[in-house]
């Protein structure tokens, strides 16, 4: 269970989040959903342990976020992080430094699947390959709990799909996920639960099912409905 | 597959698999595939595919063996069964579009009447 109790983080005189609270669950695939700035990947890296909160607390599994559950937490910003002289193979060793449960032959099976070549330099990448290069080494850990921040940001279709299955295939009953994205129609088969966030705050939470049935609408159409008032 | 966005995504689902029961691309007695198969298959939520099989274990057009998976029932009363529901679903919207637009029932009948010689002649 991840739990966030009232947090508030500012930068300057803005509050990026702004009094926010919320549990997950394991076993579902949470839609984190919100236009730019709306403080998901704020949000993220208080998760992941990058940045602290000014306010309030998250536990995973009572554990206050930091240094231990750092081991737990996949976390994929959605800035770049590879150096650019590296292959594809060096990627993964560069993984398997960092963390502890990185697996090597998850990886590579993964980047097969994703029909990228280990031999390529990150530099000669297409965006959609660099998208599938980076979700691949965040999957192939062995982690607890997945963040993806905006994992369909310039991509084409196909590497859609492959992202999709790489996704669904490495999601399992212990763990959480959760996947950031202004493009909910991407996202509508894939979640099960969604977060509708706003300013920095909660707007509405709940299982996706249960918010088509209750509301009438899609989640597309309640983002709309949301975000345009 | 695509998706339409206002209806829940497991009837949807349980739709496709029911028509290629009717097609007879999927027959009775035969294994389904897993539920995290199921999730890959058509791209959609794991407890969703789980709720697919709960749909359809409910109304009897599969059954799960512990340990052994899911299967399709092998009772002639459940084609049958499905094929009256989508029937029955068919009809529904048919009716209610010709409705809307003011058809009685004679006309409907004479309409379509002549629609099906149609496809006869065509056909031969």
């Amino acid at each position: 269970m991840l739990e966030s109790k009232d947090i508030v983080k500012t930068y300057g005189k803005k509050a990026a989040v702004d009094h926010f609270s919320l549990t997950l669950e394991e076993g579902h695939i949470y839609g984190m959903l919100g236009p730019n700035g709306s403080g998901k990947s704020t949000w993220m890296k208080m998760v992941s342990g990058l940045i602290v909160p000014d306010r309030g607390e998250i536990r995973y599994n009572d554990d206050i976020v930091g240094i231990e559950t750092k081991k737990q937490v996949a976390y994929m910003s959605t800035e770049p992080f590879f150096y650019s002289y590296m292959k594809i193979k060096d990627v993964g060793k560069y993984y398997r430094d960092f963390f502890e449960d990185f697996d090597m032959e998850v990886f590579e099976s993964l980047l097969k699947r994703m029909e990228l070549d280990p031999e390529l330099k990150v530099r000669t990448l297409s965006s959609g390959m660099a998208a599938k290069l980076k979700i691949a080494a965040t999957m192939a850990r062995h982690a607890k709990v997945y963040l993806l921040d905006e994992p369909f940001n310039g991509i084409d279709l196909l590497a859609r799909d492959q992202i999709v299955s790489m996704i669904l295939e490495r999601f399992d009953d212990d763990c959480i996920m959760v996947i950031s994205s202004h493009m909910v129609e991407e996202l509508e088969k894939i979640i099960d639960s969604a977060v509708f966030m706003k300013n920095g705050s909660l707007v509405l939470a709940g299982d996706v099912e249960q918010i088509r049935a209750e509301r009438g609408k899609s989640i597309a159409d309640l983002y709309r409905e949301i975000y345009t008032a | 597959m695509n998706y339409q966005t206002d209806r829940p995504i497991y009837l949807q689902v349980i739709d496709d698999i029911r028509q290629k029961l009717i097609r007879g691309e999927i027959t009775p007695g035969e294994k389904l595939p897993s539920v995290r198969e199921l999730a890959q298959q058509y791209q959609i939520n794991p407890n969703t595919a789980s709720r697919v099989y709960k749909e359809m274990e409910r109304s009897g057009i599969c059954f799960t063996r512990r340990g052994m998976g899911t299967f399709i029932t092998e009772e002639d009363t459940m084609m049958k069964q499905i094929k009256s529901e989508m029937a029955a679903e068919c009809l529904d919207s048919f009716l209610q579009t010709m409705q809307m637009m003011g058809f009685r029932l004679e006309d409907m009948i004479q309409m379509l009447t002549e629609r099906y010689e149609e496809g006869r002649e065509d056909n031969s």
